[in-house]
């Protein structure tokens, strides 16, 4: 069952790196409580684990004792466990009946890499992403990069954001995820963020081209279990970034591809290229209402829909870079006197990394060799 | 001769007292149906043959005393009502003949009529058109799913609504490289492909089966629309060349009219395997039909058979169909995409399959109710499979093993409306071609006599005072009109689904449901039954 729903999502980075606690971007979205209903929210924090930074950071959720068993010795076959423990929570009234949470801080064991398919450490994660999830009963992988972690449940989101006692955690990048579903899921994996390796997505929209982006992902092994529009677009870039090497930027050209009459009048090399993408990528493009931000390590995007069906704008103070489905979760936190705001248009993305403090708008491109 | 058992099968009436006795209608009748009265009444008489004067002068008489009128001959009307749309005065009818034959739930009056026809001539009942038997639609049990609320629907004539379409291999995923100076290129070559502007093909229909007008129209049309019609197996006329680049030209199993210059010509070759109305069928043009032009752009002998065998005989399996597929490629050195035409049979899937490995790079399926200039009756109503169930089955097959990409998929076979297509490109057509209903645009009434020669229309003949009816221009206009129209339709429905580009319908099939379908042809079609959300 797939479940429509609307949304509230905001992000906060800081762009020299220095980390801070999770009480800003538990605010920020608290400043769109009225764009969530209670039934799903959740965070994203990059750079949380510093001590086990080389490590992957695996995020288990389990219904069940049987799903913790069956899911460890999985983990304990294909991984070596550095450390495990279970994530801390802090007892609410407004949170009932949360599953359990674990973390698992994991190397790749040599052996557990297929030898057959040519797999590196990142094809392994994810197969074992989507083996858990499909396969183990009661288990769900919410996260598995390094360094990073999402929190995420059924409630509202600033109080899943207390619930996962976020203030103690600092991070240099947090998103976060407000849900407004049109009807009740009552599972707690099927909260935002989605993410799989280090890449994290929080959307608000409805991709209404959902049957042939899954349709277009199964040709590429991937299994879709969550029904989610989030899940797609995770995938998606893990195909196209990962997998086939897009650069990021035109991913995102994939994903809210420019339309024919603009691709008409480009140069001949220009448009040669994007009718290419168009060509190749057409059953990938994300048709429908949308704004998302995509974090992963050392960085973050936003990307609004082809004819901007859905807000998101961005604001930047000093060396934090913030963004919002309202302008309300930016000036909540850091006040009236915003640096820049802006709205990101229709179809493009902006881009934010890390260290280089370079804020990339639209279509301009960043600079040779920072883009992986 | 004994009198025939066949009643005919439709009655002429005219209204003398509307008729103005203008003779369009006698003219206009390629099947000879409508005379008039006074010739007959002269044959009658034998009034010129004996030369009898008072006879001759009792004629005269009789004619001054009562004028001149149109009588039907009511057993050679074909029903094709172009004395009915011509009439001025309105004074033509034609209605089903109305004896009424036993009740008889079994022995239908058509199967009777075939009996009595076969009982008199001994030979293969031919017809045209496509299959028009009461066989179940799945397009008429499939519907489409609209935005309410969550995702907003989109305004066509407010935003743009994109329905360009590409036809070809693609690869499954495309490489870049970064220049000195920071620049993203692309890297990878494409291979060549066709690109349309709207998911909408004229499919081939030779010239031989239909007039070169009616293929000027289509010529005209197709280029008009940035779309591409299709030689048929009846080669280029010279006439056409202007047009070439928005034609596929077709290599059939008869080879007729294919040279190098002819495949250099088009913009696209097709390799024709199998039609929809005549599966595993071989073609047959009449001698009669093989008139100086036809001769000359067939490249066969004024007035000779121009028979098509039904197996290509150098094609005995799918290894030699790729070896044909690519004798084409290096005839026109990879610059053109080519396809396969088949028919949609039990194990379509299968032979889809082998047809994407074999090289191809585009298929053509034509479903059961596809048309035909000729076909055997027996064929055309018996053999073969709906298009919605082979398309799905074929594009589900394809995704499976990981070659969906390495062909376009073209859907045929009886798509009547924009909501046919819609319904083909969610189950995963790139794109459709419409042959029956194009030539219904140029007046056709589908009265499934195109095997006569006699199209009084002027679209299934070659006879020159009926092909002159049809205004090339003038057909072309109502072609592009059409193809406007339907491409007009797929937006509003596009933006019903939330979509601004066809290409996020395609293969959509979450937006289908379907409608008092039983769970095995549900699955079949991949589709989830009304009533159930997303």
């Amino acid at each position: 069952m797939r479940i429509p729903s609307g949304c509230a999502i905001s992000a906060i980075m800081n762009v020299k790196g220095v980390r801070f606690n999770g009480e800003a971007i538990i605010k920020s979205i608290a400043c769109m409580h009225e764009r969530s209903n209670g039934l799903g929210g959740g965070f994203a924090a990059y750079g949380i684990y510093p001590r086990f930074r080389d490590l992957y950071a695996l995020h288990l959720l389990y219904e069940s004792d049987r799903g913790r068993i069956d899911t460890e010795s999985y983990i304990r076959e294909h991984f070596v466990v550095e450390h495990s423990e279970s994530i801390p929570t802090r007892p609410m009234i407004a949170i009932t009946d949360p599953p359990k949470f674990f973390r698992y801080f994991v190397s790749v064991k040599p052996e557990a890499l297929d030898p057959l398919r040519g797999e590196d450490e990142a094809e392994l994660l994810v197969r074992a992403t989507l083996t858990i999830n499909n396969y183990i009963k009661d288990a769900f992988m919410v996260s598995s990069g390094k360094n990073m972690g999402v929190f995420k449940g059924v409630g509202f989101p600033e109080d899943i954001g207390r619930y996962f006692r976020l203030e103690e955690y600092e991070g240099y990048l947090w998103t976060a995820h407000g849900r407004f579903p049109t009807n009740t899921p009552g599972w707690w994996g099927g909260a935002h963020p989605f993410g799989i390796l280090d890449w994290t997505v929080v959307h608000n929209g409805e991709v209404s081209s959902y049957g042939i982006n899954k349709r277009y992902l199964e040709m590429f092994g991937y299994h879709l279990t969550l029904q989610t529009d989030t899940e797609v677009v995770a995938y998606l870039f893990d195909l196209l970034h990962r997998r086939q090497k897009v650069p990021l930027e035109l991913v995102a050209r994939v994903l809210a591809a420019p339309f024919w009459k603009d691709i008409d009048r480009m140069p001949e090399e220009q448009r040669a290229m994007y009718k290419a993408i168009r060509m190749v990528y057409g059953p990938a493009m994300l048709n429908g209402p949308f704004s998302i931000i995509v974090a992963f390590s050392g960085g973050m995007l936003g990307l609004n829909d082809r004819i901007k069906l859905r807000p998101l704008t961005c604001g930047k103070k000093g060396d934090f870079v913030l963004m919002g489905s309202e302008e309300s979760a930016i000036r909540g936190i850091v006040g009236a006197d915003l640096d820049e705001v802006w709205d990101v248009r229709a179809g493009e993305m902006s881009l934010v990394r890390l260290e280089e403090g370079g804020v990339t708008v639209g279509q301009e491109l960043p600079a040779p060799g920072v883009c992986s | 001769m004994a009198k025939s058992y066949l009643p005919p099968e439709y009655v002429v009436s005219i209204d003398r007292e509307k008729c103005r006795r203008c003779g369009l209608c006698v003219k206009g009748c390629g099947f000879g149906t409508l005379k008039w009265g006074h010739d007959d009444w002269q044959e009658k008489m034998g009034v010129f043959k004996d030369g009898q004067d008072d006879l001759a002068v009792a004629f005269q008489r009789m004619q001054s005393a009562s004028p001149d009128y149109v009588v039907a001959d009511s057993s050679r009307c074909r029903q094709c009502h172009y004395c009915v749309t011509h009439c001025p005065e309105g004074a033509i009818n034609v209605i089903k003949n109305p004896v009424a034959y036993k009740a008889n739930e079994h022995w239908a009056a058509h199967h009777m009529r075939n009996i009595w026809l076969q009982a008199e001539t001994g030979g293969v009942l031919l017809t045209g058109a496509g299959n028009d038997k009461a066989y179940f639609s799945y397009f008429d049990h499939m519907v489409l799913d609209a935005c309410q609320v969550t995702n907003p629907s989109i305004d066509p004539l407010r935003e743009p609504m994109e329905l360009r379409t590409f036809l070809g291999e693609r690869p499954n995923g495309l490489e870049f490289e970064r220049t000195d100076d920071g620049q993203v290129r692309l890297k990878t070559e494409l291979p060549p492909h066709v690109q349309i502007e709207t998911p909408i093909l004229f499919p081939a229909m030779s010239y031989g089966a239909v007039s070169l007008n009616v293929q000027k129209a289509l010529a005209i049309a197709a280029k008009a629309s940035g779309t591409l019609m299709n030689t048929g197996e009846g080669g280029m006329h010279r006439d056409l060349y202007l047009y070439a680049d928005h034609m596929i030209v077709q290599v059939a199993s008869g080879r007729f009219g294919v040279n190098p210059d002819y495949l250099r010509r088009g913009r696209c070759v097709e390799i024709k395997i199998g039609q929809g109305a005549k599966p595993g069928i071989g073609g047959h043009l009449p001698g009669e039909k093989v008139d100086a032009g036809v001769s000359q752009t067939r490249m066969i002998p004024i007035g000779s058979d121009a028979i098509s065998p039904a197996p290509h005989h150098d094609i005995y399996s799918i290894e030699d169909l790729s070896q044909l597929i690519f004798a084409l490629k290096e005839a026109t050195e990879y610059t053109k995409p080519v396809s396969v035409k088949i028919s949609a049979v039990h194990n379509v899937a299968a032979i889809a399959s082998g047809i994407a490995r074999a090289g191809a790079d585009i298929i053509t399926i034509d479903g059961f109710r596809g048309g035909t200039g000729a076909a055997p009756l027996i064929i055309r109503d018996h053999v073969g499979i709906p298009i919605e169930v082979a398309l799905a089955t074929v594009d589900e097959r394809l995704r499976r093993e990981g070659i969906r990409n390495r062909v376009s998929i073209v859907a045929s076979g009886g798509i009547r409306h924009s909501g046919d297509v819609a319904k083909a490109i969610a189950l995963g057509a790139d794109a459709v071609s419409i042959g029956t209903a194009a030539l219904i645009a140029l007046g056709c009434h589908v009265c499934q006599s195109c095997f006569t020669g006699n199209c009084s229309w002027g679209i299934a003949t070659q006879r020159p005072e009926l092909t002159a009816r049809l205004d090339p221009e003038r057909g072309a206009e109502l072609l592009t009109n059409l193809l406007r129209g339907w491409s007009r339709e797929l937006k509003e429905i596009l933006g019903a689904l939330g979509l601004n580009s066809i290409e996020s319908l395609r293969g959509s099939r979450l937006r289908l449901r379907g409608i008092g379908l039983s769970q095995q042809e549900l699955d079949l079609l991949g589709i989830k039954p009304v009533g159930e959300g997303a």
